[in-house]
């Protein structure tokens, strides 16, 4: 049977098992030996189901990655907000540009005059002025202001698939 | 490129290894233990002091929310007079709605200086949302920033030199895979 993929529909192939294991997964997954055979136990079914649904959930595009979330600080990066005022008709013009910088993790079109936002990753704060510097000369658009975190109050990026 | 000095060149492949998908067989850090060269249990133990030593957020899943039931949110930038920026900070963090909140220098012309990303079900639960926290804080000017559209979403790859990374396209191509 085909997989709806449009949003919404998604959410039905989902059952209970795996919005638990979803919520397992995110926050409490093994660094072990057997991590899924644990995660098993956990939910009372065997290690080749979990396997089974950690295929299907990916397929379906439920989870984007399984893995290690680093702190950019910690490796020694500088991360930065932009924002920017992209003529309407430029849009996907602008993106290819701003997205082909592999430290441009985050892009997203707002509804406000400053409507391109998006985040820089780099190993120093010359790399960042200079990934900003070519993202002006290469599109024109001089407006663009960037905006590094002074201070970070929170940062979750886990979400109770149970809701 | 330049790294911090409490990695090793070991440990600099092994972020690189951990950052990717996690294998789905019955013993994935065994599968990256073998590519490093090193044992199952020292691979286990490193990712176990990442861990303790805050260098990784976390390990686990990362989930395409919006497929989970959140299909709205909303970027609000709030002004806050500098003396209130701890207080405010601090309470609007501690809201379940708030997935992000960071203080950020106001700009000319931009005189916001925090930034709280709330998450709701609909766009009228994100205005309420809103509402309550200007209330509960006392601060009235804001503005509120909704997405129109993701125009990128990746995992950053880390110690990658320019040209390997493929500009990002590796993580394109899974997206587009599944």
């Amino acid at each position: 049977m085909p997989v709806p993929r449009a949003r919404g529909f998604v959410i039905m192939e989902i059952d209970a098992l795996d919005r638990e294991l979803l919520n397992l997964l995110q926050t409490e997954f093994p660094i072990a030996s057997r991590p899924y055979m644990m995660l098993a136990e956990r939910l009372c079914t065997s290690e080749e189901d979990i396997l089974q649904r950690l295929r299907r959930l990916s397929r379906l595009g439920v989870i984007r990655r399984i893995g290690g979330v680093f702190d950019s600080r910690a490796l020694g990066y500088l991360g930065t907000l932009c924002a920017m005022k992209v003529p309407a008709d430029r849009i996907e013009e602008v993106a290819a540009v701003v997205n082909g910088y592999p430290g441009v993790t985050h892009n997203y079109l707002r509804d406000h005059d400053y409507n391109m936002w998006f985040t820089v990753l780099a190993e120093s704060e010359q790399r960042i002025s200079i990934i900003l510097d070519e993202i002006r000369r290469a599109t024109g658009i001089d407006d663009l202001m960037d905006f590094p975190a002074r201070r970070v109050f929170k940062i979750k990026v886990t979400f109770d698939a149970e809701a | 490129m330049q790294k911090p000095s409490f990695l090793s060149e070991q440990d600099i492949q092994l972020v690189r290894e951990v950052q990717e998908n996690l294998p789905l067989v019955s013993r994935p850090f065994l599968e990256i233990a073998r590519r490093l060269g090193i044992s199952e249990e020292e691979v286990i133990g490193r990712v176990q002091e990442f861990l303790r030593d805050g260098i990784l957020r976390r390990f686990g899943a990362t989930l395409r929310h919006c497929r989970v039931g959140y299909t709205a949110n909303v970027m609000v930038v709030w002004r806050v007079p500098e003396d209130r920026v701890e207080e405010v900070g601090q309470q609007m963090a501690g809201a379940p709605e708030v997935s992000h909140c960071y203080e950020r220098p106001a700009r000319a012309g931009w005189p916001y200086n925090l930034y709280t990303m709330l998450h709701g079900k609909s766009r009228q639960e994100c205005e309420a949302i809103t509402a309550r926290l200007a209330r509960e804080s006392g601060i009235s000017e804001y503005s509120m920033l909704f997405s129109v559209r993701e125009l990128k979403k990746s995992s950053m790859r880390y110690f990658h030199e320019e040209g390997r990374s493929n500009h990002g396209l590796r993580t394109g191509q899974v997206k587009d895979l599944i």
